[in-house]
């Protein structure tokens, strides 16, 4: 609440810097825009930054260093007989303290309620200062910077280079965020491949993810080769592709080739609704109907079908990317220049000779490109395959059997209680690692396939 | 004169109207092509010279909204005749088109696509056969021989339009359709695209728009003008170029209008 009015303070003092900022800047030329350097706004824009910019930087200093500061202030505060505690007991005494002072909870003793209270008044103490901080600091800002403002100033070329640093930081906030999610694997894995080698969980054949939590338990050794689960991603994803590649290239022939415009423009969306809908749904869809269906089909056939296929998933997730495969299959085909189309027709080509022997082979680089992200969506994909596929990590090729992904594996890796320092928990950071790598290469693969066909026909 | 007036015409032409939607795009054209001749259309952009030329092979089939009513015949054949199957039609008349566009396969197979969609060789001798005679009519065998393997699209643009005529002249066809085949062409590359033009002669009938009337001056043997639709004037070349009868014929060669 405190903060919300401090904000909006701020926020009107920073207002008022524009409107100073632009009057006195026509004010200095007598009303003749000619004469300034740049523009009145840009003025009114550069005594607001004075005014927000150091006031903001406070508030965010304030709110990233409060929690930590008045910890160690109310620590250092403590009775001795609770400064004396163990630290996993004192961490609990602050919480407490915490709890009472901010949420009103009754204290448990006569020394946490003093310490409830030193802790709101050095809140408020804190608070009162980092307010006090940024508004004269927005103040001096805003009287500093009108007091600079002359004829010559060149505000347009300093707002734009603060313009700049903003639009440099926005970006590097998704490429640091990148980099720490990658960061924060490779050390994960390194800490699990200090207990796992990195060829017995690369070429293992057997994986049983299950530590003995006593010494003395029996059958629960825990065993980390991941080849299994590398085959079953494969054999689902393969499925997967074997729908999703001949279905999403036929429709986008036909689609970019033979559709008539009006039924192009209704079908071509529904079929990119398949791409939208929510992959638990699919999930569902392929556990209770996809996969029973297989299952009784197979058994009609006198075949054993587990009720956790691989094919069931497969199947399901290949009809979940096709949308991907079609949709940028089409864009490629549309892309195609007309005039090798007319020239193949002019010689007397039909419709299809000119689709499989010009059209085709021209838009074969974002065709592949196409099929590569979507193979590394179906690698990637996960909800499909926790529902629908098994968790039994069977080393096989047979698509009736049940077999597991490495998504599935990290997710029953990763939920429940964990604790973080067991190779079955951090085995779940080397396979995300590795699904990282193969994705990341993939996608990288395609999309350098499809940057070098556009350059060709731009 | 390269044709006698005495002999059946190629290509006869009478009352073609071409609608595109409800645009009228050519009005009442009746035009005589010759054997062995080349015949040059000209005139202003829009004018409906190369909407013509697209219907001697039934190009504008590709156009959804093109309608064209008329009688045109090829060797007194009615090419619009329903019986015509136009896969025939496009093998005996040949196209070379505005800009080159060769397709991205190999020199040799772009040569030997209409060969092969045709079936016109028994053999790989034969196919070879055909690719190397058009290569060489074409003019540009000498420049291609050791790389016939490379992509087209690797040729300059002067050897990549070459490599367009080899492809049409592959077919063997008796009608070759060239729509301002020079317009992305360097004036050396167009020189020898308008020297392989009149050595063509010889066997095939030509049809060539263009916007240049100094290269229909120097390639054609007749030269027909069209202005807003119509046909406004064909004779010889040399007589449309020094004794034009109608005024626009004059207006615009003169460089008046267009």
């Amino acid at each position: 609440m405190q903060l919300l009015v401090l904000s909006l303070v701020l926020l009107a003092l920073t207002a008022l810097g524009y409107r100073l900022g632009r009057g006195r800047a026509l004010a200095v030329i007598d009303c003749h825009p000619r004469h300034l350097h740049s523009l009145p706004s840009y003025h009114g824009y550069w005594v607001a930054m004075w005014c927000g910019l150091p006031a903001l930087l406070v508030l965010a200093g304030w709110l990233m260093f409060e929690p930590s500061l008045l910890r160690a202030l109310v620590m250092s505060a403590l009775p001795a007989e609770l400064a004396g505690l163990p630290d996993e007991r004192l961490a609990l005494v602050y919480n407490e303290v915490r709890n009472v002072a901010r949420y009103g909870h009754s204290a448990s003793s006569a020394a946490v309620a003093d310490a409830a209270r030193h802790y709101a008044s050095l809140r408020q103490t804190i608070f009162a200062a980092a307010a006090l901080a940024a508004l004269s600091l927005a103040i001096a800002g805003l009287v500093y910077a009108r007091s600079r403002i002359h004829r010559q100033l060149r505000t347009r070329n300093r707002v734009e280079s603060a313009i700049r640093v903003f639009l440099i930081a926005a970006s590097l906030v998704a490429i640091f965020t990148t980099i720490g999610i990658v960061l924060s694997l490779l050390f994960e894995s390194l800490r699990f491949f200090q207990s796992v080698s990195v060829s017995e969980f690369l070429f293992g054949t057997s994986w049983s993810p299950q530590m003995a939590i006593r010494s003395d338990q029996v059958g629960s050794s825990g065993a980390f080769g991941a080849v299994p689960l590398f085959t079953g991603t494969l054999l689902i994803a393969g499925i997967a592709l074997l729908v999703a590649v001949p279905l999403g290239l036929l429709s986008a022939v036909y689609m970019a080739e033979y559709a008539a415009p009006r039924f192009r423009a209704v079908v071509k969306p529904l079929l990119e609704i398949l791409a939208g809908i929510p992959t638990v749904v699919y999930g569902f869809f392929a556990a209770l109907t996809v996969a029973p269906f297989i299952r009784d089909a197979g058994t009609a056939l006198g075949l054993t079908v587990a009720s956790e296929s691989a094919l069931a998933a497969g199947l399901v997730m290949g009809i979940m990317i096709i949308p991907f495969v079609s949709s940028l299959a089409d864009d490629v085909i549309t892309a195609v220049p007309h005039s090798l189309r007319e020239g193949s027709y002019g010689l007397g080509a039909t419709k299809s000779e000119t689709i499989t022997l010009v059209v085709l082979p021209a838009a074969l680089p974002g065709i592949v490109g196409g099929v590569l992200l979507a193979a590394s969506r179906a690698i990637g994909e996960t909800m499909i395959v926790v529902m629908a596929a098994g968790l039994a990590a069977n080393l096989t090729a047979n698509p009736l059997e049940a077999v597991t992904t490495v998504t599935t594996q990290i997710v029953t890796l990763l939920v429940g209680d964990q604790e973080f320092d067991s190779p079955k928990t951090l085995a779940a950071f080397a396979l995300g690692l590795v699904l990282f790598t193969i994705t990341l290469a993939l996608n990288m693969v395609a999309l350098s396939i499809v940057n070098r066909y556009r350059e060709k026909y731009d | 004169m390269s044709h006698s007036p005495s002999l059946p015409a190629k290509v006869r032409a009478r009352d073609i109207n071409v609608h595109y939607g409800d645009k009228h795009a050519l009005k009442h054209v009746d035009l005589d092509i010759h054997a062995h001749e080349v015949v040059a259309l000209i005139g202003p952009s829009g004018c409906g010279k190369s909407t013509f030329l697209r219907c001697i092979n039934r190009m504008n089939d590709q156009v959804d909204s093109a309608r064209v009513t008329g009688l045109l015949t090829l060797d007194g054949d009615d090419i619009y005749d329903r019986a015509v199957d136009v896969v025939q039609l496009r093998a005996r008349v040949g196209m070379v088109f505005q800009k080159p566009n060769p397709f991205p396969k190999s020199i040799f197979d772009n040569v030997a696509y209409g060969p092969r969609i045709h079936g016109m060789a028994r053999d790989q001798a034969e196919l070879d056969e055909i690719v190397m005679t058009s290569l060489e009519r074409a003019g540009l065998l000498a420049e291609v021989r050791d790389r016939l393997d490379e992509p087209g699209t690797s040729l300059s643009g002067g050897q990549q339009q070459r490599l367009c005529i080899a492809r049409a002249i592959a077919v063997s066809p008796e009608l070759i359709l060239m729509d301002e085949p020079c317009s992305a062409l360097d004036p050396i590359a167009t020189a020898r695209v308008e020297e392989l033009i009149d050595e063509l002669r010889e066997n095939f009938t030509i049809v060539i728009v263009t916007h240049s009337m100094q290269q229909a001056a120097r390639v054609s043997q007749r030269t027909a003008f069209f202005h807003l639709g119509e046909l406004v004037e064909v004779g010889d070349t040399e007589q449309i170029f020094t004794n034009p009868q109608h005024p626009l014929t004059q207006g615009y060669i003169t460089g008046r209008f267009g």
